[in-house]
């Protein structure tokens, strides 16, 4: 299946990206989606996970044209 | 409720006058007691530095979602007529307000509560970032300050 992955802020600069497209087996997490996005870094601890614009964890199951979201704590307002 | 992230800068005291004024008036006449505002400006200093300016990222449409979500819970929990809500993102400099949040409601108790409840769930939860700019080059913000 086919994700597109977002990253923002602080974590966009420490990836050098502002997002991929990941190609994935049928069955996968959003930590699984990190892992091949990133090229196996580890999840850093205070990292927020949303899956189509909403927050979860990163044991959430994603599915195909989902939109899966990595960011820091937030610091708006 | 109104939502609306921009990055044209904010006129707040403006664009409250002109909301009850256009909205809230023709649409509650004789029925609002009360209303709540919470402005946001951009300080010249954190935690002990002088600061130049501030970048606002944002997640568009997430952003956008999630206040959505904060203000659907802030109508379901009190009595509210209506809202406003105005946030900037991109470039900003000290004294330029960041955010306002206005409720309208027939008691105080509900504005006032509902406006400290939205201020204080977009903080924790709108995906929003601050860089700010200093002398020695920029830097994220890590965290809020603490809000009660």
């Amino acid at each position: 299946m086919t994700v597109k992955v977002k990253f923002f802020a602080s974590l966009k600069e420490q990836m050098g990206c502002d997002g991929a497209t990941v190609e994935i087996g049928e069955v996968a997490t959003a930590a699984d989606i990190w892992l091949q996005a990133s090229g196996g870094k580890a999840l850093p601890p205070n990292v927020l996970v949303a899956v189509n614009m909403e927050y979860t964890d990163q044991n959430h199951a994603v599915k195909s044209g989902d939109e899966v979201a990595f960011f820091p704590p937030v610091t708006g307002g | 409720m109104k939502i609306v992230v921009d990055t044209t800068p904010l006129s707040p005291w403006e664009a409250l006058a002109e909301y009850e004024r256009e909205v809230v008036a023709p649409a509650h006449p004789g029925r609002y007691g009360a209303a709540a505002t919470f402005v946001g400006t951009m300080r010249d200093f954190n935690e002990g530095d002088a600061v130049q300016g501030m970048f606002l990222e944002h997640y568009p449409g997430m952003t956008e979602k999630q206040l959505g979500l904060i203000a659907d819970e802030a109508f379901g929990q009190w009595s509210l007529l209506d809202g406003l809500l105005l946030h900037r993102v991109g470039e900003l400099k000290p004294s330029e307000p960041i955010v306002v949040v206005a409720v309208w409601s027939a008691h105080r108790k509900d504005a006032f509560e509902a406006c400290r409840f939205i201020m204080e769930a977009l903080k924790s939860r709108a995906p929003f970032w601050k860089r700010e700019e200093l002398h020695s080059g920029s830097r994220w913000v890590e965290k809020n300050s603490e809000g009660y």
